[in-house]
Order: structure tokens, then sequence, then C-alpha cells
């Protein structure tokens, strides 16, 4: 078989991998160093997606938070090959050999009461003892994994005890399948490639939207309305704003930037106005104008307001963690323009624009 | 260091965000005015702090935090659990005081956030 050779291939390709193995600690020590001797064929093709993947995009993350969403029962070979204790060695390899597999679960009268692999069959080859029975030469001691457990659970048993497969069984101990190392990767491999391609999907979809429509001047408004004292939602307008950023494919730090600027905003039309107000962000292709916009009070000293540690806000904000004098210099630092207009009785205007980086380049050029 | 590292080391109690646990912390950032978090923390960072409000989950999410230690067993409130768990904040928590917590995290190794 080919499989140790595909092994090495897989190893060196699979940076993604590598990674999972450091992130588990020892946990997956072994993981991608030795693959079940049956898995050798898929596992060739795996390492081939793999490298189409993940010249694509980094899955680092994804693979490891997908190592404990995916359950052991969505990547298992269910109604695995099983044989009794009964089974002769010489009978044995033939199983093995047809169903080009390379250890079976060994199950008495419906329960599991060991497991027999190839290495075990090698050891009876060599000592000539073909007709001994499956039941005297099998590892009884077996570690299995339940099919509603995580994958990460499979993962630190094969590194712990260098197993090539483990059973799964059900809550009742039931054998309702069997894990191999191979079946981890392919899993994994085919997990990554559904979401990849729905993610995919979505963010060009989005990040498309100033290239296919035509017009003099596009721009995406969107418009969140803020309640006045409303603490509980605080941060629900600009959470969405940032989030509609990066689906827009905002760069994360001009996302970032965007997004601390509307949160102080935000926050200000919580604590300070009489009746809440609207925040608006345009998106164009060159800037983001996020625009806070309320009917009053008003600010009566604009220059004051903007004065680093200045705060009119209560004592019973100040608890929340609020009110710091800080809010309109954290936007002022963000935003690459910013306006404060306001009138007492009719009601304030806060501007904070951001370019972004295609114009700064074109400006320079 | 990851979430989880710091978790067992300083026996924090998980209350929110099992699921990013393995998150590496890039470093450490401790103060009670969401403003001064909102323009110090970076993302990865651990936010100690013993506000405990909605409103800290909104700072967190917006920032991607690696966590938020809430000190002195202040208790969140369910808004706050609530909004924690639909944004995937992991938000743990501790009787010590902030003093405490930033000192064994820097014993750590964990720098200041930057």
């Amino acid at each position: 078989m080919g499989a140790p050779v595909v092994c090495e291939r897989l190893e060196l390709s699979t940076p993604w991998l590598q990674e999972l193995r450091s992130a588990e600690q020892s946990s997956a020590a072994d993981f991608a160093a030795t693959t079940g001797l049956g898995g050798g064929h898929a596992v060739a093709e795996s390492a081939r997606e793999d490298q189409a993947i993940s010249a694509s995009r980094p899955v680092v993350p994804k693979s490891q938070e997908l190592v404990y969403e995916l359950k052991i029962g969505e990547i298992m070979t269910r109604d695995p090959v099983v044989v009794g204790p009964d089974c002769l060695m010489s009978e044995l390899k033939e199983i093995l050999r047809v169903r080009r597999i390379s250890g079976v679960p060994v199950v008495d009268n419906g329960s599991l009461v060991g497991i027999i692999s190839i290495e075990d069959l090698i050891v009876a080859l060599e000592k000539g003892e073909t007709s001994a029975r499956v039941g005297d030469k099998m590892t009884r001691q077996v570690q299995t994994v339940y099919a509603d457990e995580s994958v990460i659970q499979a993962v630190t048993k094969f590194a712990r005890y260098g197993y090539g497969r483990l059973p799964v069984v059900d809550r009742s101990g039931r054998l309702v399948g069997i894990v191999t190392q191979g079946d981890i990767v392919r899993g994994l491999l085919r997990q990554l490639d559904v979401q990849w391609q729905e993610e995919e999907i979505h963010r060009y979809r989005a990040s498309h939207i100033f290239e296919d429509i035509e017009s003099d001047q596009t721009g995406l408004v969107l418009r969140y309305k803020v309640t006045a004292r409303d603490f509980v939602r605080g941060g629900e307008a600009s959470s969405k704003l940032k989030k509609a950023l990066e689906r827009l494919g905002g760069e994360p730090q001009l996302v970032r930037r965007v997004a601390v600027a509307a949160y102080e905003a935000e926050t200000n039309l919580i604590i300070h106005t009489d009746n809440g107000g609207d925040l608006i962000a345009e998106v164009q292709p060159d800037r983001i104008r996020v625009v806070a916009l309320d009917t009053g009070p008003g600010i009566p000293d604009v220059e004051m307001a903007l004065r680093p540690g200045f705060s009119t806000a209560p004592d019973w904000i100040r608890e929340l963690g609020f009110g710091a004098g800080m809010g309109l210099n954290n936007i002022k630092s963000c935003a690459d323009e910013m306006r404060l207009e306001s009138r007492v009785g009719v009601g304030t205007r806060l501007e904070a624009v951001f370019y972004l980086p295609g114009r700064r380049e074109k400006e320079a050029a | 260091m990851t979430v989880q590292d710091l978790v067992a080391a300083l026996r924090l109690k998980v209350l929110t965000g099992e699921a990013a646990l393995q998150r590496e912390v890039s470093g450490g950032y401790a103060a009670d005015l969401l403003s001064c978090a909102m323009a110090r923390a970076r993302a990865g960072n651990v936010w100690v702090t013993l506000q405990a409000h909605a409103n800290v989950v909104a700072v967190a999410s917006l920032l991607d935090l690696a966590a938020v230690i809430i000190t002195e067993g202040v208790e969140p409130d369910p808004a706050a659990r609530q909004k924690a768990d639909e944004e995937g904040v992991v938000l743990l928590s501790t009787p010590q005081t902030t003093y405490a917590v930033v000192a064994e995290m820097a014993r750590l190794g964990i720098p200041a956030g930057s």
C-alpha cells in the first residue's frame, strides 16, 4: 500500500493540520503522521483538495473550530465490518484483504468484546498461527468513542493510544460505526469545503456590489434607530454595522475604526438624547460616512464637549462604565474627518468620515 | 497561551462562550470605563473589569476580544449572559480583585494589550 508516502505528502501540504496539532498541544501529535492503512486512497485525494483550499484562504481557525463542532457520528463509517471471536485468523486475513480495511471490531452476541487489526494479523502470520481464533489474538481493552461526542475526542484518543481506528458506540454501548484518522481528515475537508463555498458565494455577492452596479454615484445607506436609555440594546446598531461592513469585504482595521466610532456615537445617543436618534452609515466606493442625528437637547458648548475627560453624564451612568468623557475623542482619533454641530433645543449632528484605502492611493498618485 | 490555559491557571469560572476557549490570548487590558476599553483594548486581548452588564459584551464583541474576566465575583445580569451567548463572547468570572488577576496574568507572561 502506498499509504506512508501519501502520509508524507499530506503532512507537508497541510500547514493547517500542523496548526491543529499545536492548538491541541500533544493531543493531535500523531494525527497527520500516521494514517490508517485503509485510508490511503481517499487521503491522497484529500491532500489535493486541501492544497486547493489552503491556496485560496486561511483555514486554520475554521478547522480548529470544526473539530469541536463536528460530531463523530457525522464522519464515521456506519455499519462497519465486524467479526465474531470464533473467526479464524486465516478468515480474518481474507476479510481484511477483500474489504481493503486494516482492522475490525469483534462482536459477540451483539456486544463489543474486542478489536483486531492488521498488525495482530501480521504477528500471527509470522508465528504461523493462521488457525488461531480471533478471540485469542484480539485486544480486549477497547478504547471507544461516542457517536455524539465531538471529533476532538477521537483526535485526542488517536494521539494518546496510537490506534489506527476506534469503534464508535451509542450511549447504550451498541456498536454504531468505526472511525479512522482518514475519516477525520475527509470529514473536516468535506465540511470546510461546504462552508467555504457558502461563504464565498455570500462574500462575492456582497463585495462586488459597487462593481456590479453602475451609476454616477453609488452609495449604500444603512440606518439604525437608537432608543434613549436603552442600555440593554446598547452597541446593537454598531454591531450590526460592523457585520455589514465585514460582509462588504471591508478591511479589518478600517472596519474596527468605524465600529469603535459608531459605538461611541450610538452610546451618546443612548445616554444624552431626549428621544434617541438615528445612526446612519453611508458606504461609498471611496469612503464611509457615519452620521449620528438626534433632536435634542443639544450641546451648549461644543468645544468643551470635545475636551478629553469632560463629561456631563450623571453618576448612575458613570457607574455603568460610561461617561468617561472620552467618547468624542475616540471618534476623532478613529475617523479621518470629524464634524460636530449642535444647537440647544434643536439637536446634534455628528459626522465621522473614513477614507477607504483605494482613495488614499489615488490621492498619492 | 489560550483562554483555556488562562481559565485553568487562574481557576476562572466559564460563564459563556465555551466553544471559543481555544483562542490564543494576544494581551491583556484592565479598566472599568467602556470608552477606555474601546480606545485601548485590541483584538484577541483579555479584558479584566468589574463591569458586568450587556454593554461589556457589546464592547467585547465589537473589539473581537478573546475573553472578558469579571472580577470580585460580580454576576452578569441575564441580559448580558444572553447577549454573550448570541455573540459568542467568552465571559469568565472570579472572586479575585482586578489587581490580583492582572498580577497573575503578568506572571504568566501575558503582555499589555496593544
